[in-house]
């Protein structure tokens, strides 16, 4: 049963096994085990973040391309949602609207990309990609009439999903059961499924025919595979699960803008993810989207802690100050894609 | 034997031929033509023209070291940016330290405060050039995920060391007196920095041209791109060649970095990386590894977003990526497809 859900891929490693077993169950009993609204937002987004570094994983480790379009699929989604829940009132028939025509958008937009850089050379997609997102994030914050501008869009949810509609009148293990909790399961299902959905793919015969052309494009041609056609398919996929993403981001935060769905600083996190955890294996998502979304959030303060303890010294306060943990990210970005390539999950893996 | 028979053959291009080469060096000018119809105001299109001149040449000057890296070793820099940033910071304190001599009206001294400036950066951005190749670029050879990714991880820190050195804050840059204030030609009004950027990226351009034309190292540089194995069986140290390439795009970067800075007055850490957007696209449209094909794509660039800025200023970044969509239709490779004998 458990084999069938994971699609056969197993973690391959005890300890690895026990560390996403833990992740799992952490998010999926968040709201119980570690109550309060902060927490609850920190597994939402570490949820939607696991998707999005899968999806992006499917691109970059399963078939060797890098895009740094992922946040502008991200943002699609997102702002598809938004969009649809200001114009249309706050509905389920609106979410849908929302999500079904973002995705759309995303996956029609990544076919164009797809279709005309990744002829050439894989190295051309890396810079169209860069050169078409900032054109997009440049253009959303432009066209304010629509979008909102830098501002970007405040909207209302269905109502069943907000803190103010109670499910039961009754408190468990002294959570209160209402619309937020809702809302957290249907991202947190949402994220399972579609997890699970990816890694079904990878490891699907098609899946397995992108780690051949990732690994020899020139062989996997001269097989008989259309090369363009897989590169082409994966980059399509992973767009249209990044929009579904960002759709639930869209839904859980409720505001939807340049910052929190376009900036290149979001694509850098996601490249992070993937590298820390682990390319090529959708479990290095996991563990790369939790750890680094729970450094982010709980990380800063302590580096801050850091700052005022070596008040004294001169220029390493500027060095370890809260504000200077990009840097520190960078160094430990490019130190992990030389001595770790493989990842968390590679380490563990070959360990064990 | 006849000797007919072995005399070779010669059959001038035709007419269609001959178009087909040249064609990618008609671009600019239909470019200009068509921007001069569509504004329709000569003077409004001098003043236009001569802007996008400048911001492609200054373009031109941070994508020609990028390319060439690019064509000789296939090393990618996605880091590239930040010497631009980093040359526009070290720019910015020499001009302040100089400040004696940029407010002062003799042209003399204001020139002299700005090549001083110059010529810090380059040095400053060329040896950090060689610390990049050497720490970051050099074990990821051949391997363009890898590159790509370490790349941009050294682009991040370079720019969070520049928030930790010159502090978060977008700083602005006053340019010095004589190159202040705009001149009128024919009813249009032309910033004086404007014309100064046109000459100094015209120089370099013919400079750059001259070396890699009529000297040893350029001779060198171009039988790299084409056929690295070829030169170094032949006995030439090709990594030191390209080392050297790198320290020398590196500190163009860093002379692009100062020249944008003077032009927009103002530097942020993160102007490199915008900037890169830009530069990325005009690489791509001259080819991978052209300079020739780098300078038409940045004038093109140039050109075209002042026009958009003027006639549709909401659209103008997302015009160069038509014309990157458009040129890319024509010619898949870019505009001078660099021919690699592998």
């Amino acid at each position: 049963m458990i084999d069938r859900l994971l699609s056969g891929d197993r973690p391959n490693s005890r300890p690895l096994a026990l560390v996403l077993i833990v992740i799992a169950l952490a998010l999926a009993f968040a709201p119980f085990l570690f109550p309060g609204t902060k927490s609850l937002d920190t597994a939402a987004r570490i949820c939607i973040f696991i998707v999005l570094v899968a999806s992006y994983d499917l691109l970059l480790g399963y078939t060797g391309i890098v895009s740094f379009a992922h946040t502008m699929f991200f943002g699609i989604g997102a702002y598809g949602v938004a969009l649809s829940l200001s114009a249309l009132g706050a509905s389920f028939t609106a979410i849908l609207v929302g999500v079904l025509g973002g995705t759309a958008v995303a996956g029609a937009l990544a076919l164009a990309i797809g279709l005309f850089s990744l002829r050439v050379k894989a190295i051309f997609f890396a810079m169209v990609t860069l050169a078409v997102a900032s054109a997009f994030a440049v253009l959303v914050s432009q066209l304010s009439t629509i979008t909102g501008g830098e501002d970007g869009l405040t909207y209302r949810i269905p109502r069943v999903l907000t803190p103010a509609f109670k499910l039961l009148d009754m408190r468990i293990l002294d959570v209160r059961i209402d619309g937020r909790l809702l809302a957290y399961y249907l991202v947190f299902v949402s994220a399972l499924v579609l997890f699970l959905g990816l890694l079904r793919i990878v490891n699907s015969p098609f899946g397995r025919t992108l780690k051949a052309v990732r690994d020899n494009a020139f062989r996997a041609e001269a097989i008989g595979y259309r090369v363009i056609w897989y590169r082409t398919a994966a980059t399509v996929l992973s767009a249209c699960v990044a929009a579904l993403a960002g759709a639930l981001l869209a839904i859980w935060i409720r505001y939807t803008g340049p910052a929190t769905t376009l900036s290149m600083e979001i694509m850098i996190d996601i490249l992070l993810m993937v590298v820390i955890g682990g390319m090529g294996t959708m479990y290095g998502a996991m563990i790369g989207a939790t750890l680094f979304i729970l450094a982010q959030t709980y990380l800063q303060s302590l580096m801050g802690a850091a700052e005022h303890a070596t008040g004294m010294l001169p220029l390493i306060p500027d060095l370890v100050a809260p504000e200077r943990w990009l840097m520190w990210l960078g160094v430990l970005f490019i130190v992990s894609v030389y001595f770790f390539p493989d990842g968390v999950v590679g380490r563990l893996r070959s360990r064990g | 034997m006849s000797e007919t028979a072995i005399r070779p053959k010669l059959v001038a291009a035709s007419a269609g031929d001959r178009l087909r080469k040249a064609a990618p060096l008609l671009l600019a000018p239909v470019m200009a033509l068509a921007g001069l119809i569509a504004i329709a105001d000569p003077a409004t299109w001098l003043t236009l023209t001569v802007a996008g001149l400048a911001m492609g040449l200054m373009i031109f000057i941070m994508a020609s070291g990028l390319t060439v890296v690019f064509g000789l070793m296939d090393v990618i820099n996605f880091g590239h940016g930040a010497f631009v940033s980093v040359g526009a910071f070290v720019g910015f304190t020499v001009l302040a330290w100089l400040a004696g001599w940029t407010e002062n009206p003799a042209v003399i001294m204001n020139l002299a405060a700005v090549f001083l400036a110059i010529l810090a950066s380059m040095a400053v951005t060329g040896v950090l050039g060689l610390a990049f190749e050497r720490v970051i670029v050099a074990p990821v050879y051949g391997h363009h995920l890898k590159q790509i990714l370490v790349t941009m991880g050294g682009l991040i820190v370079a720019q969070q060391l520049i928030h930790v050195v010159w502090g978060p804050d977008a700083i602005h840059v006053a340019r010095p007196q004589s190159l202040r204030g705009s001149v009128i030609v024919f009813d249009a009004v032309i910033e004086k920095y404007r014309l100064f950027a046109v000459a100094i990226g015209l120089v370099l351009f013919l400079g750059m041209r001259h070396v890699l034309r009529s000297t040893k190292v350029g001779l060198l540089v171009r039988a790299g791109v084409e056929n690295g194995e070829m030169v170094e069986a032949l006995g030439y140290r090709i990594r030191r060649l390209f080392l050297v390439v790198f320290m020398v795009g590196s500190a163009l970067a860093g002379l692009g970095g100062v020249m944008w800075g003077l032009y927009n007055e103002t530097i942020t850490a993160h102007m490199g990386s915008d900037l890169m957007v830009l530069v990325f696209i005009v690489v791509i449209i001259g080819g991978l590894g052209s300079i020739e094909g780098c300078f038409i794509g940045a004038l093109l660039v140039g050109l075209l977003s002042n026009y958009m800025t003027f006639l549709a200023p909401k659209v103008a970044l997302v015009s160069t990526i038509a014309l990157m969509v458009g040129v890319l239709m024509w010619r898949p490779e870019g505009l001078y497809p660099v021919v690699k004998a592998k």
